[in-house]
């Protein structure tokens, strides 16, 4: 479980996010969403200690993110932020073959590659793992990050939008790795989406920041409707439910 | 592995044919026919073998050198003469020559590691602060803060009459190496021995810090064991031969054109095409004006100039 207790984020005068208390149960995918400047990215980068908080604490299994080493961290909990920019010349399989680094400290066993292997399966990349990362569209470089995430093979998965850079199609896809991942492999997968209906079909648990605070939290069915959003987002969204599922539409 | 072979065979016979240049007649016939006291073996123990091994060992570490910069960096057109290092290392020893002109070469190659770090640091703070959205804004910047560097240098340098002397560090010239006056190249040899060891650090540090402290390793220590080797490998060429600009550039984009950028199984090439990029350098120059000699950082700025033009339209026809 992770364990955030009044987080907050202050860049001078203005708090970015604002005494967040929150607990991600473990397993299934919970998605983060809100508008623009909600906070949500900052929050995810202080509860994966890329970011100092200016105040609060987290716990990953009871662990202090800062307090922890954070080579013990890195095999509990992986993050990947958006808008990666990788300048090094690599191939994607040894992108993915970093993964392993917390576990195996740069000599990778057999195990390890098997791993390695798998991740990069997973995520469909077999064809391109000896293409530079350089040489991929930002979809296919996309699918490379998260095979790395995946392949450091943690508990708790941390994405901030995971869909940037891809088409419907690969979107869709990604979604249903994560939605395996959480389901065959029992990860605890944590994601900040914009896609609202994306967030809907694939998740557990819905979280909903906005000005730097969480205003509303339940499973998919409590926030999808059409009073919660428009308190989150400020605008009319209607809510329809197709086969159990629900989807809304913001179109006018 | 067999290429890796071959090429290290190559470097031992540029080495070869290294040993066998310059004035003094140094031949196989004549070292066999002369007595080991005699002029021929002396020449090659005091002079022919030092200057190759000199050549073979600042050549090495000049191009892991540029390596371990561009991965800290992040930044392809980094290495120690386009970050402030070498100008810093060079107002260093120049401090030493002012100051206390009677130390030993070790205190003063350390004096100029102390400035060579503090010059990289201050580079990799400017990056850190302004956000240089194009890559070569970057090298640019750090040409700027070495020529700030080199001018306060050169002003006192003037003063102190030591304009000269200060030439000596800047501009590569192996014609002065003797035995008993490069053996802290050796030194230089060891430190980046330690890349070897910890190349998937740099490698993990190259992408960036997020990813860095993802992988559970701690940014600022890669840094600064990474910043530390430079500085002082820096300093060591510049004290012992004086520096040879863009080695640390080119050699490592080439090896990385050709294979990547996965520091680990890198490093081992970027090491021999160093050694052989020098040691060819040096030869031309030995044979160009014979039996008179041009200084290798001359030769190196001419061939080394030509490649990195080329590797600069080839960036960019490959984003075009």
């Amino acid at each position: 479980m992770i364990r955030a207790e009044n987080v907050s984020k202050a860049y001078g005068d203005t708090l970015v996010v604002d005494g967040v208390s929150l607990e991600l149960p473990a397993g299934g995918i919970t998605s983060i969403i809100g508008p623009n400047g909600a906070g949500k990215s900052t929050f995810l980068s202080m509860v994966s200690r890329l970011l100092k908080m200016s105040a609060g604490s987290v716990t990953v299994d009871g662990m202090d993110v800062t307090k922890t080493p954070s080579d013990e961290l890195a095999r509990r909990l992986s993050i990947l932020r958006q808008d990666n920019h990788i300048a090094a010349r690599l191939t994607v399989r040894d992108l993915v073959a970093f993964g392993r680094f917390p576990h195996s400290k740069g000599r990778n066993t057999k195990a390890d590659k098997k791993i390695i292997d798998q991740s990069i399966d997973y995520l469909n990349l077999s064809d391109l793992s000896n293409r530079f990362l350089d040489e991929l569209s930002g979809g296919q470089r996309q699918r490379a990050f998260v095979a790395m995430v995946l392949c450091q093979d943690t508990d708790y998965v941390l994405l901030d939008e995971p869909l940037n850079n891809l088409d419907m199609k690969h979107a869709m896809s990604m979604m249903k790795i994560l939605r395996r991942a959480a389901d065959e492999l029992g990860k605890t997968v944590v994601l900040v989406l914009h896609d609202i209906n994306f967030a809907s079909w694939y998740s557990d648990y819905i979280v909903a920041m906005r000005d730097g605070r969480i205003c509303h939290k339940g499973r998919v069915k409590e926030i999808m409707n059409q009073s919660v959003l428009a308190e989150i987002y400020d605008m009319d969204i209607t809510v329809h439910e197709i086969g159990g599922r629900r989807v809304s539409l913001f179109y006018e | 592995m067999t290429k890796l072979a071959a090429a290290i065979l190559a470097v031992l016979a540029l080495a070869g044919i290294s040993l066998f240049i310059g004035v003094s007649d140094v031949s196989l016939p004549a070292l066999l026919s002369t007595a080991p006291g005699d002029r021929p073996m002396q020449v090659l123990l005091i002079s022919r073998i030092p200057r190759t091994l000199a050549l073979i060992l600042a050549g090495m570490a000049m191009a892991i050198t540029g390596t371990i910069m561009q991965m800290l960096a992040r930044n392809q057109f980094v290495e120690p003469s386009t970050a402030g290092t070498v100008e810093s290392a060079s107002m260093g020893i120049l401090v030493v020559t002012i100051f206390a002109p009677g130390m030993p070469l070790i205190g003063k190659m350390l004096v100029a590691s102390a400035f060579a770090l503090a010059g990289t640091a201050i580079f990799m703070r400017i990056l850190r602060q302004i956000p240089l959205r194009s890559v070569l804004m970057v090298p640019l910047v750090g040409i700027m803060l070495g020529g700030i560097i080199a001018s306060v240098t050169s002003f006192f340098a003037y003063r102190y009459d030591l304009l000269q002397t200060l030439g000596a560090w800047t501009l590569g010239d192996f014609s002065g190496v003797l035995r008993g006056r490069y053996e802290l190249l050796w030194l230089a040899a060891g430190l980046t021995g330690i890349a070897f060891f910890v190349a998937d650090r740099f490698t993990v540090a190259g992408m960036g810090e997020d990813f860095t402290t993802n992988l559970g390793l701690n940014y600022r220590r890669v840094m600064a064991l990474g910043l530390s080797i430079v500085a002082m490998v820096t300093a060591v060429v510049v004290v012992t031969v004086g520096a040879i600009p863009f080695l640390g550039l080119i050699v490592p984009n080439l090896v990385s054109m050709a294979m990547g950028d996965n520091v680990r199984r890198s490093l081992p090439w970027i090491a021999v095409t160093g050694a052989a990029f020098v040691l060819t350098c040096d030869i031309v120059g030995r044979l160009v004006r014979f039996p008179y000699e041009i200084p290798i950082g001359t030769v190196f700025g001419v061939v080394g100039s030509g490649i990195f033009l080329y590797l600069l339209l080839g960036r960019r026809t490959r984003l075009g």
